[in-house]
């Protein structure tokens, strides 16, 4: 048992971390509210020191009803959701072939991983010019190969775009998550269902993807989280144009392009608000496992 | 036992495999072989794959390029310092989860993850103010405390479950022959939590050096690391391919083969330990 003299070192210990965290949240938190109430447009003279008009819930009204709020939204989701089932579909069907025996499984492991490691504006870069380039790009390249026309992908299909430079950048979190969960399935009942003869697609049904179900999910929280805020890929490739502002772009313009702080703010809010949304989902599956 | 499995079986899937890993990691390919080619080389029509005229003229351009270093510099002392700092504060509070579990451990370790889900955008603006009002704005000392923030939950909890897979009797049993709570994390913890330490240390220097919102955005000519330096590249002028890629090739490497070694600690770190 712990005696009361190492509980108060606990508590010590702990404390630099829980202190420093609390003011993280805390502080920037209350100030993004502050912010949202008041009018602050520091390019129109507004300044802290001189005080700020307070303007209730304006900003928020603003910025639902400002025309590009709903396309931002939309964007959004639509980036999520491609994103997510590209990459679970994918990353499913990829873990079940690397769990197959073969040679130089490894090696192939490596090359499947190492997407993830990418800076995202160097991902984002050579997707935009050595293979999206609509003269000098490598797709360009394979269109016309192919006979047809190249595609101006940046431009015409820019939303499907960002999704395939997402998509593989999170592909290997995908594979690489599944992986690790089918391989701890247990291969006594995987024999014990190839002796009753139950068929390949009916033992992917009934076993595989149940067991899966926890990692799938997991998965698709934690992509639904960082795919949110996605950020520098559509800084480096379209910049927010052709229809590819999300809602995180639209708040980061705002902010820091229009300097319209207030706005901004309110923004954020809702962003921070809708972040939350999908969190608890996975705090709750985080939290059963802690007890466990 | 292991399935039976013909050869015929084994091959087919390794063929497919290794044509989709390949494909995969193409992109990443491409670039390499790009930046060993000249500049007309690397936009040839037909794409040339391996017959060409290696040359590292295209390394040589980029590290000519007198900022290089700097940004180079930037990267390794914002993802180093961070994860340095952050190790320093997470280890003695994993520590204390882990060995003096009290009833509130489980609600701050899912709150500490809580904070990790706060949208940086959110917050853009406040943070912003601060660097400016405290004199930081495009410092590395500032992007250092933000990322050593940003992670310090996923360091906190990588080095919790670390740490709670080493026996308690081990401690006990120091314990009982006296040990100081000092000789405690000195003699016997630190041997051990070495390993976790170690894999924590590597995951967390990969996610900062990638970084790639708060880089951005807070700094401009004197802290900007690689994220941004590549980042210069996106309205080029003239041919450039072979120069882009040479400079990719360098801010990725280390972290690619930083990632391979670190796969298995990938998997517990950003799953904040759900999977294993």
């Amino acid at each position: 048992m712990a005696t009361q003299h190492s509980r108060s070192a606990a508590c010590m210990m702990m404390a630099p971390a829980v202190v420093l965290l609390l003011g993280w949240m805390l502080v920037p938190l209350i100030m993004t509210l502050f912010f949202s109430f008041k009018k602050y447009l520091p390019l129109r003279g507004d300044s802290l020191s001189d005080g700020l008009e307070w303007v209730g819930f304006l900003n928020y009204e603003r910025f639902i009803s400002s025309g590009s709020f709903w396309p931002s939204v939309q964007t959004t989701l639509i980036i999520v959701l491609s994103v997510l089932i590209i990459t679970v579909t994918l990353g499913v069907l990829l873990a079940l072939l690397l769990d197959q025996p073969m040679w130089g499984q490894g090696v192939v492991r490596i090359l499947v991983i190492a997407p993830f490691f990418v800076m995202p504006t160097v991902s984002a870069l050579v997707w935009k010019n050595m293979f999206m380039d609509p003269i000098n790009g490598i797709l360009a390249h394979l269109w016309k190969f192919f006979g047809a026309e190249p595609v101006l992908w940046l431009s015409e299909a820019s939303l499907p775009s960002i999704i395939i430079i997402v998509s593989w950048q999170w592909l290997p979190f995908a594979t690489l998550i599944l992986l690790t969960a089918i391989q701890s399935l247990d291969s006594e009942q995987l024999e014990a269902s190839e002796i009753d003869g139950a068929p390949k697609l009916k033992r992917f049904w009934h076993i595989i993807l149940p067991h899966l179900s926890r990692s799938i999910t997991i998965v698709i929280l934690i992509q639904t989280i960082f795919v949110l805020a996605v950020f520098a890929e559509i800084f480096v490739t379209t910049g927010g144009a052709f229809g590819t502002k999300t809602l995180t772009y639209l708040i980061f313009q705002r902010v820091l392009d229009s300097q319209n702080i207030g706005l901004g703010s309110a923004g954020g809010v809702y962003a921070i608000i809708l972040a939350n949304i999908v969190a608890i989902f996975l705090m709750r599956i985080v939290g059963k496992n802690l007890d466990a | 036992m292991a399935r039976a499995v013909t050869n015929q079986r084994k091959a087919m899937n390794t063929f497919f495999a290794w044509a989709l890993g390949l494909l995969i990691f193409f992109p990443i390919l491409w670039t390499i072989l790009t930046s060993f080619k000249t500049e007309a080389q690397a936009i040839s029509d037909p794409p040339i794959f391996f017959f060409f005229d290696w040359t590292l003229e295209n390394y040589k351009a980029v590290l000519e390029r007198s900022d290089y270093a700097k940004f180079l510099w930037n990267s390794i002392f914002i993802a180093g310092g961070s994860t340095l700092l952050g190790i320093i504060i997470a280890v003695p509070a994993a520590w204390s989860m882990a060995f003096v579990p009290s009833k509130r451990t489980k609600d701050i370790l899912l709150w500490m993850l809580s904070t990790k889900m706060l949208p940086a955008v959110g917050v853009l603006y406040p943070i912003y103010l601060i660097c400016i009002e405290l004199g930081v704005l495009d410092s590395r000392i500032a992007l250092v405390f933000i990322l050593m923030l940003i992670n310090l939950p996923i360091i906190v909890w990588m080095l919790y479950t670390y740490f709670k897979e080493i026996p308690v009797d081990i401690l006990e049993a120091a314990r009982m022959d006296g040990a100081s709570l000092r000789d405690e994390i000195i003699h016997v913890l630190t041997p051990m939590a070495i390993p976790g330490i170690a894999s924590t240390v590597l995951l967390n220097v990969i996610l900062a050096w990638n970084e790639a919102f708060w880089t951005l955005n807070l700094t401009a000519a004197d802290a900007a690391p690689l994220t941004a330096f590549i980042a210069s590249y996106s309205s080029p002028e003239g041919l450039f391919f072979a120069k882009l890629s040479a400079a990719s090739t360098m801010a990725i490497a280390p972290i690619l083969i930083m990632g391979w070694f670190s796969q298995k600690q990938l998997v517990r770190g950003l799953t904040f330990g759900a999977v294993k």
